[in-house]
């Protein structure tokens, strides 16, 4: 592995390598994420539970290391999500993301986020900060007060995500250019 | 600014996008009421803001106005105080004129309830001698009114007409010292005089030291004066003192008592028989008889059955009457010089008959004695029945259920 380093935190801001993406990788790649999320669990109930746009989210924070860049792809990816989802309202997952994409550019500034254990932490993480956001806001903002944030359920599913989230890092770290 | 703008940029960024996405999410979810909830959050901000501006802006004009700018609080309060006092002028009227209306709608009712012809009529005037009682009526000869026609009120007689004039008349009223009417008691029916003394207090004179009359009586005019038809309410007795040859009786007249103002004048009298109760001054509704009884046929005269309830003259009667069904006598049957029954055997009441050794009761023509009579018990009759003329009968007519022979004991 090319990140066998041991180290975690970065001494400095400017240890940490900014990846650039392709244009057409920072506009596909969220979109096929989408789109695996309205279409996949169609024909693969059982995939229902990943959370590809949020993962995508994740990533794309992470690598660029800029909170605006992050919040950015969070906010777009959110109302996209939300435009082709019926029963949330415009904005519901686009608040969500973006201070999912805003934090996890923060955590990119200080942490090697190069690093897999690293990586699965984090994604089990925000996966979790992302679906409590969810509920506090539909319990707050849609009056959704018999909705019940279930633990176990909700731990379970991180960490199966923060395991895809590993597999998809890789695979996306291929589509990067470094500076 | 500047550097202040660029070290807080990501945060600032970060909250706008979360502002507007919030604005955005708040326009299409609603509340419970179905009320937008941009339109909730945005009353919700900005009314606290305008009710504090409000409080500001309205503390701040009343201050002004309430200790800044007093120059004309003068000015106003003299204007206020002028229509304080006309409103509490028109207040006083508009009372007067209720007053008049309620005084006038128990008079139209009183002289529908009597068979007299009246003529309502106001006093505007009292007479120019201060201790004379006479007031002049806005009646005259025009509206048929005569000397010597008598002024009643529905609580009582309020004097008489002295003088006619065209619009108007003179009334001597019932306390002038020169007013005399003849009245009679309600109870005993004792005849006197009714006259003033020139004070608030009346006296009736010619009643016989042997006349029984209470304090507390009600008294009628009797119709013997001419003016007053009999049966109008006169007064109440006061106070009865022993005198000779006849009583000292005060009494209070029940006409003047709630004040003068309006007054019926008696153009056209008409007699009426002298009440059992004392007159009220509302009429009082009394509902039908009730349906006969299953025993007896409807419009069937009901032969009277004395009972505890009938007068004196019933039970007599009753009496007689089964003195002669033990005897086997109709009456109304037979031609003269048939046996008449014995009436030396009358029947004890609450005993059969012939059974009782008392004396034979003798009818006695003499009017009851003014001694009170004593007790008519079964055990205890009395020596001689009582003997009733038909003035006395009459007169016990007007008396209450199983009052004996005579009057109350006293």
């Amino acid at each position: 592995m090319s990140y066998s380093d041991d180290r975690i935190l970065l001494n400095s801001q400017r240890e940490g390598q900014v990846s650039r993406f392709r244009a057409w990788v920072m506009v596909l790649v969220p979109l096929a994420a989408i789109l695996f999320q309205v279409y996949v669990p169609m024909f693969f109930p059982f995939l229902k539970f990943l959370e590809m746009p949020l993962l995508v989210v994740i990533y794309f924070a992470l690598m660029r290391r800029n909170q605006i860049s992050g919040l950015a792809i969070g906010a777009l990816v959110g109302l996209a999500q939300d435009s082709l989802s019926q029963k949330t309202p415009l904005g519901m997952y686009g608040i969500v993301k973006t201070l999912v994409g805003y934090f996890a550019a923060s955590v990119g500034v200080r942490l090697d986020v190069d690093h897999a254990l690293l990586r699965l932490v984090l994604a089990f993480f925000f996966y979790m900060f992302h679906q409590f956001c969810c509920w506090v806001m539909a319990r707050a903002l849609l009056g959704q007060q018999q909705l019940v944030f279930e633990w176990e359920k909700t731990l379970a599913v991180a960490a199966l995500n923060a395991v895809v989230a590993v597999a998809l890092f890789r695979f996306l770290d291929r589509l990067r250019e470094t500076a | 600014m500047e550097s202040l703008l660029n070290r807080y940029r990501n945060i600032t960024v970060l909250l706008l996008v979360i502002f507007a996405q919030l604005v955005l999410l708040a326009i299409q979810v609603k509340n419970n009421a179905d009320v937008p909830l941009i339109r909730v959050w945005t009353v919700t901000a900005v009314s606290p803001v305008a009710r504090l501006v409000e409080g500001l802006r309205g503390g701040g004009s009343g201050f002004l106005h309430n200790y800044i700018l007093l120059h004309d609080t003068s000015a106003e309060n003299r204007r206020l105080q002028a229509e304080l006092d006309r409103i509490k002028l028109d207040n006083i009227f508009l009372k007067n004129e209720l007053n008049r209306a309620d005084r006038a709608k128990a008079l139209e009712v009183f002289q529908q309830g009597t068979a007299s012809k009246m003529v309502a009529a106001t006093i505007f005037m009292v007479g120019a001698v201060s201790n004379s009682k006479v007031v002049y009526v806005d009646r005259g000869t025009l509206s048929g009114v005569q000397r010597g026609m008598g002024v009643v009120t529905p609580d009582g007689i309020v004097g008489k007409v002295i003088a006619a004039y065209p619009t108007a008349s003179e009334v001597l009223l019932v306390t002038d010292a020169d007013f005399a009417a003849g009245v009679i008691s309600q109870k005993n029916l004792v005849h006197g005089t009714l006259k003033g003394q020139g004070t608030p207090m009346c006296r009736m004179d010619y009643v016989a030291f042997e006349e029984k009359i209470e304090s507390g009586e009600m008294l009628f005019t009797s119709g013997d004066d001419r003016i007053f038809p009999r049966g109008f309410p006169v007064g109440v007795v006061k106070a009865v003192g022993p005198a000779q040859p006849f009583k000292e009786i005060l009494v209070e007249p029940s006409g003047l008592q709630r004040g003068l103002e309006d007054v019926l004048i008696v153009v056209q009298g008409a007699h009426q028989a002298i009440p059992d109760m004392p007159p009220v001054s509302q009429p009082v509704y009394i509902a039908p008889a009730p349906p006969s009884s299953p025993g007896t046929a409807a419009g069937q005269a009901v032969e009277a059955t004395p009972g505890p309830t009938g007068t004196e003259a019933d039970k007599l009667r009753a009496i007689y009457k089964a003195a002669a069904e033990a005897q086997h006598h109709t009456f109304g049957e037979g031609g003269p010089g048939i046996k008449l029954p014995d009436f030396t055997k009358l029947p004890v009441p609450g005993a059969t008959p012939n059974t009782t050794g008392a004396a034979p009761p003798t009818p006695s023509p003499k009017p009851p004695s003014p001694k009170p009579p004593s007790p008519n018990t079964p055990g205890n009759p009395p020596a001689t029945p009582p003997a009733v003329t038909p003035d006395a009968a009459g007169r016990r007519a007007n008396q209450p259920a199983g009052t004996p022979p005579g009057g109350p004991p006293h």
